[in-house]
């Protein structure tokens, strides 16, 4: 059995060597970057991220965002698969449909969405055209804070829940239908079948999806750009002021740290939460 | 005990009224979700179609007037096209690789206990969980050493360490439930491992395979920031419209947005299939 024994290390081999030179390596040098100033040790970056007079703004923004969006596009994820796999007819152009915005950058999906927000957009023109307002509002301008937030919401919902649908349709195709045939015949009703046959065999996909689109949550980055410029700050886009406009390495990687932090705990979190026994894996 | 076969189950009239009503929310909630992924690409074209005076005036008509003046305006600025193959260079190395190695970790963790692999699951975890902007910074040093400076290839590789932890997470998650008894079985009857997995564990596998294809493509297609810092003559589409549409005007926006939206559209109608297959595999 000794092939057998070798054969998972011959597998993860390229992965492993990939992610050690072209992740590992670089993300020490950032983690230098962010520990360190002029050559010394010091916590410096860290104080002057902490100090600056946006960053508790800018935290509870990001935070406050993936609160919202997440929730929003697991239930719209689940029910979109839900829907998809019910279809008999139609079911691949649905399915196509519900998967566009998956195929959209983050910079589209801004834009799509300052299409409708903007001064001369479609939703003053609507809004004007019903009678609801005189001239056109700006959505998007700073006395409208949560006007921009709703619009990142969103903006966001509209592009990231199909990531999200896809998994679940995957995941929700490989449990097997005699599950559910079983559940009909003790009479579980659709939402009884939905959550006592569908949920738990959905577990390892619903944690797939669930990791990725958190991780994601707190790195919005063009969304925001595309959308509120500098009104609505974010930390990575934070990061990148940090980093180009006030050229500073140092802090910029200090935020990254921060994101590094916040991503691995919540990361950990959803294994914890959503860990799959192995007698229970199907 | 009798036998119902499949085609022909015998429903109670009640049921079958309450399959109608059923429906017809199915059908409702169908409408709903198409308007709300539609409309919003619908009203980005419309502006991508229109004239640039028409794009800044107000109000806003819901029917473009097919002026191309902001779209020519966008595709004569140049190196659209050049940004345009280089997109979609990059995107399908980043695919070959992710899926390539990814696809093959994905199924070491699902099929095997070994020492080392929860390390490997945090390693691939915490790739994800870092903020790829910051890496591409000391790759770019690193990649001026190399000679992968300004290449799609060097890029290809940054857009692989995002898109590498989706391709073994989908894979995982995807192997993980295909039952490893059909493995077994095949190796019962004379297969290999490698036959087994060929004939068994593939054909199953294969259109979620596609579909994080479809991711790792994506991720690279959609990949603004590393894109933009690691390429300077090599500018993919995103990299050239960030770089232009800070001082662009909004016709110009919505005319890049569309000249994005538009391959994204073409690209994932050509892997519809796969997406299809996928919901098959609930059929067997």
């Amino acid at each position: 059995m000794r092939s057998t024994k070798a054969l998972p290390y011959f597998l993860l081999a390229p992965a492993t060597v990939f992610l050690v030179v072209f992740f590992l390596y670089p993300f020490v040098l950032v983690a230098i970057d962010a520990f360190t100033k002029g050559g010394a040790v010091t916590l410096d970056n860290f104080r002057t991220m902490t100090s600056n007079w946006k960053f508790s703004e800018t935290f509870r923004n990001t935070m406050l965002l993936a609160a919202v969006v997440v929730p929003i596009q697991l239930a719209m994820a689940l029910s979109m698969a839900t829907i998809v796999s019910k279809l008999s007819t139609g079911r691949s152009a649905i399915l196509y449909i519900f998967a566009i915005p998956l195929g959209l950058s983050d910079l589209a999906a801004g834009l799509i969405w300052l299409a409708i927000f903007e001064q001369s957009g479609f939703l003053n023109s609507w809004l004007v055209s019903l009678g609801l307002i005189d001239k056109p509002i700006m959505f998007l301008g700073y006395q409208n804070k949560w006007v921009i937030f709703i619009a990142v919401v969103l903006a966001e919902v509209w592009r990231a829940t199909a990531i999200m649908m896809v998994i679940l349709v995957a995941g929700m195709g490989l449990i097997p239908k005699e599950y559910y045939e079983a559940a009909e015949v003790f009479g579980a009703s659709p939402w009884k079948r939905f959550v006592k046959v569908t949920l738990p065999l959905l577990r390892p996909s619903l944690q797939t999806a669930l990791i990725l689109r958190v991780i994601l949550a707190f790195e919005v980055f063009a969304v925001v750009a595309a959308l509120a410029g500098t009104q609505f700050p974010v930390l990575m886009g934070e990061t990148y002021h940090w980093q180009f406009a006030l050229q500073d390495r140092g802090v910029a990687a200090a935020f990254a740290m921060l994101i590094l932090v916040i991503s691995i705990a919540f990361t950990l979190l959803l294994l914890y939460l959503l860990r799959v026994p192995k007698e229970a894996r199907l | 005990m009798t036998v119902v076969t499949n085609d022909l189950p015998a429903v109670p009239a009640a049921v079958t009224d309450a399959r109608k009503a059923g429906s017809g929310l199915l059908i409702a909630c169908i409408v709903v979700l198409c308007v709300w992924v539609l409309l919003p690409i619908y009203l980005l074209l419309v502006n991508a179609l229109s004239s640039p005076a028409e794009v800044t005036s107000f109000p806003k008509r819901m029917i473009p007037s097919f002026d191309f003046g902001s779209l020519s305006f966008f595709l004569n600025f140049q190196g659209v096209g050049k940004a345009l193959w280089n997109s979609v260079v990059v995107a399908l190395l980043t695919m070959v690789l992710s899926i390539g190695i990814g696809a093959p970790a994905g199924y070491a963790l699902s099929r095997f206990d070994f020492p080392g692999k929860e390390a490997f699951r945090f390693l691939v975890l915490m790739t994800r969980a870092f903020p790829l902007p910051l890496l591409a910074l000391p790759l770019a040093v690193l990649f001026i050493r190399t000679g992968l400076d300004d290449t799609a290839f060097g890029l290809a590789i940054v857009h692989t360490t995002l898109s590498l932890p989706f391709a073994v997470l989908i894979t995982f998650s995807l192997f993980s439930g295909i039952p490893v008894e059909l493995e077994e079985a095949a190796w019962t009857l004379g297969c290999n491992r490698w036959q087994a997995f060929r004939k068994v564990v593939l054909p199953l596998a294969l259109p979620g395979i596609a579909a994080s294809a479809v991711f790792a493509f994506t991720i690279s297609w959609n990949e603004v920031f590393a894109a933009a810092v690691l390429t300077i003559e090599n500018r993919t589409l995103t990299a050239f419209l960030l770089q232009s549409i800070n001082v662009s005007p909004l016709y110009l926006k919505f005319a890049g947005g569309a000249a994005l939206v538009v391959p994204a559209l073409i690209f994932i109608f050509a892997v519809r299939k796969y997406l299809f297959a996928m919901w098959g595999i609930a059929n067997r």
